[in-house]
């Protein structure tokens, strides 16, 4: 099913997933429900246990829930295989991680490029857009150095271009700045609010307040289920 | 299947950067690939070599000959026997030669002949030769470089000239460096003028109808002088033999009726020789025979070298599980962003095989040198076949995709989340 309302980029319908371990029914996110607007800023909060990851994980087209639906970008998600899946996480998703996740043998100009590979883009075109991107996270004096040779600031600022690569219709971040010191944080957060300005739609998920007060929504997650949503 | 090599290139460069970071355990991961290979185009160097000759020297015979030869039958030596003299008579005769010639179809032409060892004198040297007595056509089917003077010719079959023609092995020993043509020889009782020499060849695995101490006359010289019948002394009794013609090569028309000629031949012998005393060679059989062993070598070693590759590939895809486990984290990344299961298989298939047709150009290499170095240590004779090559180099394509799969899908049944959290 599919829906039209393009002001909504995210909407899920009475999400649940269950897990079976050990013969007894792990209720990781037990029935969520909540909408995230186009060029919105929104984090995710909530304690390690909470379901935030589990959620995280379907938001990011990695799970699927066990019930209901999830549309990301007017499709929903629940019921696609996994080919599907990973075309849909492609095209519409922008992955950072918290510790990175850049690929070590790859240069810098490289792992922004990964994604345009996948997605069929022409080698020159490859090259042309993964400059820009390192433009606009100011990495072009580092484009042919290993991930290795990098601060963690650095990194993840390549992250971010590289999640920016196929021009996603949302932003993903897991944490984005836990693994950085906070002069460091202060320069990514900076990058998401920016990037926000531009109209992209932005979600964070963290368990630091901090962090948590930049986004301009906010869900609080516990015992797998939203315990707060505030605009 | 995408065929662009731009899409492929990025994991084909992927693939480099992992075997040339990981040095020592590429290369020992190779040396299976190396030998494999190595060993595949260095055998069939050596049997291509070994059979190239083999089958030369059966060409030599002339594949479209039918060699006929007298043969002394066993049985009949008649033990316990009183009389002094034995005269066996056996053997091919004048009319075998013309039925031949006549009855069997396909034949172009047929050159009989009878040799007998006699004493070759020159002053006071001798020599122990194989007088040839046989038709000038011998020079046609028999095939070797004058090297002096001429062959026989028919002048010297009607004529009462005595003339004979001389092997290169018999001028340098009997001769020794004398004025050669135009010399005479003593032959048995007769004086003969030598009119020419010729090279014969010797050496090769088969029988040629020749031999380097041979000395040609003509048949008729040979009858007139000699007779067909010989006798020796063989401790205290006198044996003898009559003999019309030792052999008969027959040569057909075409290699096509080679064998229905021989056939042909065999079965009209036989209805004339009660005794079993002639034996027919083929060449071209002989040439079937060794292509045959020929085959069967190449089956062998093909199961060598299949176990060999076999043995490389396990080793490949050892290093290569080992490999998905190490990069379980790039994996996770990638299907992260979004590549599918089988963008996953091609990359770790195209790593695999950037492994195994690295070793397969090594092993390239060190097949080329082997037999080179065969050569030119022992002498062997070796051929590299192009073949040989492609089919080595296929090989280790092929090892690196089959023995690829396995790991290539077992990186991409990998959790992505699972994958993702692996340290």
């Amino acid at each position: 099913m599919a829906r039209d309302d393009t002001s909504e980029v995210v909407r899920l319908e009475d999400v649940k997933r269950h897990y079976m371990v050990g013969g007894e029914t792990v209720k990781a996110l037990d029935g969520v429900s909540f909408t995230i607007g186009r060029g919105s800023y929104w984090a995710i909060m909530g304690p390690s246990g909470s379901g935030k990851s589990t959620l995280l994980n379907i938001l990011g087209c990695l799970d699927r829930p066990t019930h209901g639906h999830y549309w990301l970008n007017g499709v929903d998600v629940a019921g696609m295989n996994d080919n599907q899946l990973s075309d849909h996480r492609l095209k519409n998703l922008g992955f950072v991680f918290q510790s990175f996740h850049l690929i070590p043998q790859l240069t810098v100009l490289e792992n922004i490029e990964m994604p345009m590979f996948y997605l069929g883009v022409s080698p020159a075109e490859r090259r042309r857009r993964a400059r820009e991107l390192a433009e606009r996270v100011e990495m072009t004096h580092r484009l042919n150095h290993l991930p290795a040779e990098l601060s963690g600031g650095q990194r993840q600022r390549v992250a971010v271009a590289r999640a920016l690569a196929n021009d996603p219709a949302v932003l993903l971040a897991d944490e984005p700045t836990g693994n950085l010191d906070s002069a460091t944080s202060i320069q990514i957060m900076g990058l998401f609010q920016e990037l926000y300005e531009q109209g992209k739609t932005v979600i964070v998920v963290t368990h630091e307040p901090d962090i948590d007060a930049y986004a301009k929504s906010h869900i609080l997650v516990k015992d797998g289920l939203i315990k707060k949503i505030a605009n | 299947m995408n065929l662009d090599l731009t899409y492929y290139w990025p994991f084909i460069k992927l693939g480099a950067t992992d075997v040339w970071r990981h040095k020592t355990r590429s290369f020992l991961t190779m040396l299976g690939m190396v030998f494999g290979v190595g060993s595949v185009i260095a055998m069939l160097a050596v049997g291509e070599g070994a059979s190239q000759q083999a089958l030369e020297s059966i060409k030599r015979l002339g594949s479209q000959n039918i060699m006929v030869s007298s043969v002394k039958p066993a049985a009949s030596v008649s033990a316990g026997s009183t009389q002094a003299t034995q005269m066996e008579v056996y053997g091919l005769l004048d009319e075998d030669n013309a039925r031949i010639k006549e009855t069997v179809p396909g034949v172009s032409d047929t050159v009989p002949a009878r040799m007998v060892r006699r004493a070759a004198r020159y002053n006071d040297r001798a020599l122990d030769l194989r007088v040839v007595e046989t038709v000038p056509a011998w020079f046609d089917v028999v095939k070797r470089p004058i090297l002096a003077g001429r062959v026989l010719k028919d002048e010297d079959c009607t004529g009462r000239a005595n003339v004979c023609v001389l092997t290169e092995f018999g001028v340098r020993n009997l001769l020794a460096g004398e004025k050669v043509v135009g010399q005479h020889i003593r032959l048995g009782s007769a004086l003969f003028e030598v009119v020419g020499i010729v090279k014969n060849e010797t050496g090769g695995s088969v029988r040629a109808p020749d031999s380097d101490a041979d000395v040609y006359i003509s048949m008729d010289a040979g009858r007139r002088i000699f007779g067909i019948a010989s006798i020796r002394w063989v401790s205290g009794t006198r044996q003898g033999e009559k003999l019309e013609l030792s052999e008969i090569i027959v040569r057909m028309k075409s290699t096509a009726v080679v064998e229905p000629g021989a056939k042909a031949i065999a079965a009209m012998l036989k209805h004339f020789h009660k005794k079993p005393d002639f034996k027919i060679d083929v060449p071209l059989s002989l040439l079937r025979e060794a292509e045959k062993t020929k085959r069967t070598y190449n089956i062998v070693l093909g199961a060598i070298a299949g176990i060999s590759l076999l043995v490389g590939g396990i080793g490949i895809m050892n290093i290569m599980l080992a490999s998905v486990t190490e990069r379980t984290k790039e994996i996770g990344i990638r299907r992260a962003i979004g590549a599918r299961k089988s963008r996953i298989v091609v990359q770790f298939l195209i790593n695999t095989c950037v492994l195994s047709i690295t070793g397969g150009a090594v092993g390239v290499v060190v097949g080329v040198a082997i037999p080179f170095a065969i050569t030119l240590f022992s002498g062997m004779p070796t051929l590299i076949r192009l073949y040989s090559m492609v089919l080595a180099f296929g090989i280790s394509v092929g090892t690196g995709v089959v023995f690829g799969l396995y790991p290539a899908l077992r990186a991409a049944s990998l959790d992505p989340i699972e994958a993702l959290r692996h340290e």
